[in-house]
């Protein structure tokens, strides 16, 4: 595909892992544009913080686990990952492991970061 | 503007198909360039030729079709979340032995680059689903 220009694109994951296939959707978009060559981010919001809760166990909820293809981002050359901090701290993640290390924004920091931005990838 | 839409809503389910038709005619209206729809999650139902609502109510996929036709939009399906719904063109039909294909006329099934191709491509990529 012809894809020549590199754009900073933003990918917004919103969604908690299995109660639809949104996030897996969100994340194999995500993988999908890591091998096109252009400068990605990634943030997780909302109910999404909890697709990077540790110690999930989707195989009871008949679905295939996101927290073990997450960590897999930087071998995708996807390191700019970012998490909304008061999403962590409305549920209760504030403290808890993380499957992979990502840096916590505050709401004001989101607006800069989706400021910077090209275009957005919602899911 | 060259403008692109990402939908990830499916006909008569949620309001987002709706939505997503009007705003891209509303493009239209005002001049912009809309390049591509990309069907995706559930948004891929709205490519089944097969779905035949009451005929009060809206047809979405000829509406679709009628749209792109006349201001020639891609109308791209993603492949994956086509295939996991029973959205599938002749070749998928044949590869994977499926007993038919109901893809409807003027839609593309492609691949998550065309999401990410629209993005590059166009000015605002807008999206329409939760």
């Amino acid at each position: 595909m012809n894809t020549p220009l590199s754009k900073k694109l933003l990918f917004v994951s919103r969604k908690a892992p299995y109660g639809s296939s949104m996030a897996r959707d969100a994340l194999d978009a995500l993988l999908a544009a890591s091998v096109y060559d252009q400068d990605l981010s990634v943030l997780f919001m909302g109910d999404g913080v909890f697709q990077l809760v540790k110690d999930q166990a989707a195989h009871r909820a008949g679905m295939k686990s996101l927290a073990a293809s997450l960590p897999a981002l930087p071998l995708y050359d996807i390191e700019k990952i970012y998490v909304q901090q008061s999403a962590l701290e409305q549920r209760g993640l504030a403290d808890a492991e993380l499957v992979i290390p990502a840096t916590a924004l505050e709401d004001g920091d989101i607006t800069d970061l989706m400021e910077q931005q090209e275009a957005m990838l919602s899911f | 503007m060259n403008i692109s839409i990402a939908l990830y809503g499916a006909p008569h389910s949620s309001e987002a198909s709706e939505s997503a038709y009007r705003f891209a005619q509303a493009c239209c209206a005002k001049g912009h360039r809309v390049l591509r729809i990309f069907f995706y999650h559930d948004g891929v139902h709205n490519a089944s030729a097969l779905s035949m609502p009451p005929q009060d109510e809206t047809q979405h996929t000829e509406r679709w079709q009628a749209l792109a036709g006349e201001h020639n939009i891609d109308l791209v399906v993603c492949v994956a979340a086509a295939l996991r719904r029973g959205i599938v063109d002749q070749d998928e039909s044949e590869r994977y032995e499926l007993p038919s294909a109901n893809i409807a006329r003027g839609f593309e099934i492609s691949g998550l680059g065309q999401l990410l191709d629209a993005a590059v491509k166009s000015d605002r990529l807008i999206t329409f689903g939760r």
